[in-house]
């Protein structure tokens, strides 16, 4: 099957001397629902960040939708960004505009639509989300997981091949998250896209996801069909599937022997 | 011993240096966001709306500021002008004290405090709840669409606001002058009918009060563009706008001030 993403022996760091990402290969096939796992700082965002063209690799190369980031400029990079959506940890929506022109604010700036068919497009997207009745509200008046959704509905305004979503599933109650979960799902199905989930909630994404890359300090440290990794015997995924304190991560930081803090060894 | 005698140094050189690349990119970033107003005329009701913002909600602290300056203005011109016997003169000393220096200088003050602060809070919380970010996202470029039309409605408002200043300032000299003291209301207009000149006085006003306005503009959006995304940076950066382009007025003040009527044109 065709890849959509390609990343290979990517490094990035945001100072020199720290690198975040060192020479991750990631492949990522057409019509997939991808997640991206790990620690808070293990760099998943970043790898995100790097597919969106936010950032470009210090080494290795990264091709989306065809394209090599490096190489693009500003204007290319956004021509390639019409054919991508990104979902932001908490929405990011304009708070200076209402619901309906969230959604409506990608299709006014990027085509010449008569306001009756944008109109139809726009109740269309809110409904995908079930959140055509709330078009009139602003987003002051939403709760986090309907905010989550509008945001998720002008994420698709343009119907984008390749789907980002940034940690969707962050301070969310469990009702939301099984909504915006299930849509994640859908959404990608109906639209024959390409979605990369970059999150930390195991429970919630891997029964939805159909490939599982797991991170950690900057690496790839193991990647397959969830089932399959959640068996493997890496340390590390095994330590985080089942949120164990201490493991491959321990849970103490660094530090001198106690007893030799406290003073109280023998000599 | 060696290594302790250069770190003073080099965190001196260290500071110049990063106040130096910050100022290239503030002028990188002005260069950047000329080039790329199309967007702030094509789409003019995009500006309206800021100007509304800016230039409308400053009104009332505008008018009101401007009444009280002319009243004391009319008060302390009175009480030095009836010594020499000049008092008939005080339209004159009003109308060029505001026209010339108090109205673009007072008026760019308070926009600075009342609408720079706002456009930098504004930018810079966007900047902190990623709308900025999700803006580029959806190919849209945050300074041709949100930076730009701020920036061109700033620079449109601020030669209004400080003409309605003045104008709000000669009223408030009037009224203390002539309804409260007692000056005459023939000398009182027709002297500065007839003293204020349009070119070296009302022009040059409004030369400087445009100044004012695309320093204080281009600093506020500059401020609030790269502003820290948190709280406490979005905060420092409102303060570095409103501390900034209060000095930068007064500086610039002198320098137009001294181009413009100096030389026999004052």
């Amino acid at each position: 099957m065709a890849a959509i993403v390609e990343i290979e022996q990517v490094s990035f760091g945001y100072e020199a001397s720290r690198p975040v990402l060192h020479d991750v290969n990631v492949r990522i096939e057409q019509g997939k629902v991808i997640g991206v796992m790990g620690q808070s700082g293990c760099g998943k965002t970043t790898l995100l960040r790097i597919i969106g063209g936010a950032l470009r690799p210090s080494a290795g190369t990264a091709r989306v939708l065809g394209a090599e980031i490096a190489a693009l400029g500003t204007r290319e990079l956004y021509a390639l960004r019409r054919k991508m959506g990104m979902l932001f940890q908490f929405g990011a929506l304009f708070t200076d505009l209402s619901v309906f022109d969230n959604v409506a604010f990608p299709l006014r700036e990027h085509t010449r639509l008569p306001e009756a068919v944008l109109r139809d497009l726009v109740l269309l997207k809110l409904e995908a989300v079930g959140l055509r009745g709330a078009a009139g509200l602003r987003p002051s008046e939403l709760s986090g997981g309907m905010a989550r959704r509008v945001a998720l509905a002008r994420a698709i305004a343009l119907d984008p091949k390749l789907i980002l979503y940034d940690e969707p599933f962050t301070a969310l109650d469990p009702i939301s998250l099984g909504v915006v979960a299930r849509l994640i799902r859908r959404l990608n199905d109906s639209l024959g896209a390409t979605s990369i989930v970059v999150t930390h909630d195991v429970a919630e994404t891997l029964p939805f996801v159909d490939y599982v890359f797991f991170m950690a300090d900057g690496r790839v440290v193991a990647e397959g069909p969830p089932q399959e990794v959640a068996r493997a015997k890496v340390p590390f995924v095994e330590q985080f599937v089942h949120g164990r304190p201490d493991g491959a991560v321990p849970f103490h930081f660094p530090a001198p022997r106690y007893a030799s803090d406290l003073g109280i060894e023998a000599a | 011993m060696l290594a302790r005698l250069r770190q003073p140094f080099e965190r001196l050189g260290s500071a110049v240096m990063s106040r130096v690349w910050r100022l290239g990119f503030a002028a990188r970033f002005f260069g950047y966001m000329l080039m790329h107003s199309g967007t702030a005329f094509g789409r003019f009701r995009l500006t309206i709306r800021e100007i509304y913002f800016a230039g409308v909600l400053s009104l009332i602290i505008i008018l009101v500021s401007g009444l009280f300056v002319g009243m004391v203005l009319g008060l302390q011109g009175y009480e030095t002008l009836q010594r020499y016997g000049s008092s008939e003169a005080l339209g004159i000393l009003v109308a060029l004290s505001l026209v010339r220096e108090l109205g673009p200088v007072v008026a760019g003050l308070l926009f600075a405090s009342r609408a720079g602060s706002a456009i930098t809070a504004e930018i810079g919380l966007m900047k902190a709840t990623e709308q900025i970010a999700a803006m580029e996202m959806m190919a849209v470029d945050p300074i041709a669409r949100v930076v730009a039309p701020r920036f061109w409605a700033g620079v449109i408002s601020m030669p209004l606001l400080a003409a309605l200043f003045s104008a709000m300032g000669i009223f408030g000299g009037y009224l203390v002058g002539v309804q409260l003291i007692g000056v005459d209301e023939g000398a009182f207009w027709s002297q500065m009918q007839a003293s204020v000149d349009v070119r070296n006085d009302i022009v040059n006003g409004v030369i400087k009060s445009v100044v004012f306005g695309v320093a204080v503009t281009w600093i506020a959006v500059f401020e609030g563009y790269d502003a820290r995304p948190t709280a406490e940076g979005v905060s420092s950066a409102t303060t570095r706008t409103v501390v900034t382009s209060s000095l930068a007025i007064l500086a610039l003040d002198f320098m137009l001030t001294a181009l413009m009527f100096t030389g026999g044109n004052g």
